[in-house]
């Protein structure tokens, strides 16, 4: 069957980008993951209108979008609060909710996090580039070929009728993650710490760093407290491959956590931050304040299972009511 | 590296051999893939193996590494292949090749025939997709970074920094030396594999003129 009409976008704010899971298993070709920076909300808002866990989604960094119904379509809208409103009344986050034909939907400030995600039962019915429908920016290709979404853009899906069923589901308000501008991210130490003084591992623990402006979706700058290199270590590594949550300190002395969209890096790096926060990182925003703690293994595993359970629990529930 | 990697480092500096184990190693983990792992990303000196820590124990990978790791050397895996590349060089294809050239105090054909009379070996792709760091670039050609790096540097252009020479697949900014440009695309995200070069691959130049560049894009 052919994919029909869903929405047209009237607005498109400063960054919003069709972004899925990721992208993996090409990183030796130097090609990042990309893909949403807040999993946790994407696959929330997926299975809230009857998608995949893993479907594309609109990620809407700060404010500024705004979309029309091209038809009847179920949408749910996760992540951080940037003040949705359908028409001219405020559309509640974490729940289905059906936009009738010529609604209109919008995107109205920041109150919490930085990043909203849309999902549309259906999907978006877009090209996998190496496995991924996930937008890469700086190499053009992926999602809308490797732009970010613009005016007049119209997407189309298979089948959006038969998830408006799902209207009226909600994620269980005790799962929904609160975001204050003050943030405490989990780390395991590693794999450069030993080439950090001793007093920096104590600095890097126990001060907190602020946000710059200068972050994006390569990575999150930060002020704060210099993190100082043992005496003869040099500024920069031989490079190597870099995981999102990695924090790396250049020669400055000043954190930088590194997101999606790069896969090597040549600075030393004292500390990662866990699985289970990295969904955080995408919340995070420019003046924000940051702590971080150091956590063990089984910790960071056991953060892990409870994240997972959320999500296990969320779709048990809605097989179940089905 | 965190509780979803292990960072597997096969020496402390670069160069060829302790480049040719890394590939060594991540050639035996693509021909016999562990379950639960997402990526491998071979570098200089070490390979990068993340997991899926909801599958795969940390103690299991490391189990299965260290077997790996004895049989290294001991295997026979596919030689790399070796690609010729054509640069146009100089003018305004290349234009850090007259600072180059006053820097070192020869002349550019000598820069060229420095940069031509090599193979090198592409000790990984990062940075960007299909961006090939190779080495070793001869001594006499071993030249510092651009004190201010250029905000927009055309696709295909070909660069070197210290010891090593590398190759822009898409246009973008960066701070090494530009020499001459490519007509070759290095980075198609429809192929299969998605890059001309891959890690291991050995490079060799060769000069060619404006028309045959502009008959090459064709």
């Amino acid at each position: 069957m052919a994919a029909v009409e869903t929405i047209e976008v009237l607005t498109p704010g400063p960054l919003t980008t069709l972004q899925d899971l990721g992208r993996f298993g090409y990183g030796r070709y130097g090609v990042p993951p990309s893909g949403a920076l807040d999993t946790f909300s994407l696959r929330a808002a997926n299975l809230l209108v009857g998608n995949k866990e893993n479907e594309a989604c609109l990620e809407i960094t700060m404010f500024g979008l705004r979309i029309k119904a091209l038809r009847d379509v179920v949408i749910a809208v996760t992540g951080g609060d940037l003040l949705p409103f359908y028409n001219d009344k405020p559309l509640s986050m974490w729940a289905s909710f059906i936009l009738k034909e010529g609604d209109t939907l919008s995107f109205r400030g920041v109150k919490g996090g930085c990043r909203s995600y849309l999902a549309i039962g259906g999907g978006f019915f877009l090209t996998e580039v190496m496995g991924s429908r996930s937008t890469n920016l700086s190499s053009g290709f992926g999602g809308l070929d490797g732009r970010p979404v613009k005016k007049g853009d119209i997407f189309t899906a298979h089948s959006p009728h038969l998830h408006l069923e799902t209207e009226g589901r909600g994620f269980p308000q005790d799962l929904i993650p609160r975001y204050s501008r003050e943030w405490h991210l989990r780390v395991i130490f590693g794999p450069q710490d030993d080439q950090f003084t001793e007093k920096a591992k104590t600095t890097f623990c126990n001060s907190p760093y602020q946000v710059n402006p200068q972050s994006d979706r390569t990575g999150i700058r930060m002020a704060g407290p210099i993190i100082e290199r043992k005496p003869k270590v040099q500024e920069s590594i031989i490079s190597e491959g870099v995981i999102p949550g990695a924090i790396q300190v250049p020669g400055d002395g000043q954190p930088i956590i590194i997101l999606v969209e790069i896969v090597t890096g040549g600075y030393r790096k004292i500390a990662t931050v866990i699985t289970a926060d990295l969904p955080l990182l995408g919340q995070i925003k420019p003046g924000d304040m940051v702590t971080f703690e150091e956590v063990s293994l089984d910790d960071a595993y056991e953060a892990l299972r409870e994240m997972e359970e959320k999500i296990k629990g969320f779709k048990e529930k809605i097989s179940t009511s089905a | 590296m965190g509780d979803r990697s292990v960072l597997v480092e096969l020496g402390d500096e670069i160069s060829p051999e302790v480049n040719r184990r890394v590939r060594e190693l991540s050639v035996i983990l693509m021909e016999n893939p562990i379950e639960g792992v997402i990526e491998t990303v071979p570098a200089y000196r070490s390979l990068l193996i993340v997991y899926d820590p909801l599958t795969l124990e940390i103690a299991t990978l490391q189990h299965r590494i260290e077997d790996i790791q004895k049989k290294i050397g001991g295997i026979q895996i596919p030689e790399p292949k070796t690609m010729e590349i054509p640069v146009v060089y100089g003018g305004e294809y290349g234009p850090d090749m007259e600072w180059v050239a006053r820097y070192h105090n020869i002349r550019v054909e000598e820069v060229i025939q420095l940069h031509t009379g090599t193979t090198y070996q592409v000790y990984m792709i990062g940075f960007m997709p299909g961006f090939p760091y190779m080495g070793e670039l001869p001594e006499g050609l071993a030249t510092p970074r651009r004190e201010t790096p250029r905000t927009v540097i055309p696709q295909g252009s070909v660069a070197i920094a210290q010891r090593q020479t590398g190759i822009y697949p898409v246009q973008s900014p960066g701070g090494w030396q530009i020499l001459g440009r490519t007509p070759l695309k290095l980075f198609n995200p429809l192929h299969s594999p998605p890059t001309l070069l891959e890690m291991g691959d050995l490079v060799k130049f060769f000069s060619i003129g404006e028309k045959e560049f502009k008959q090459w894009q064709q």
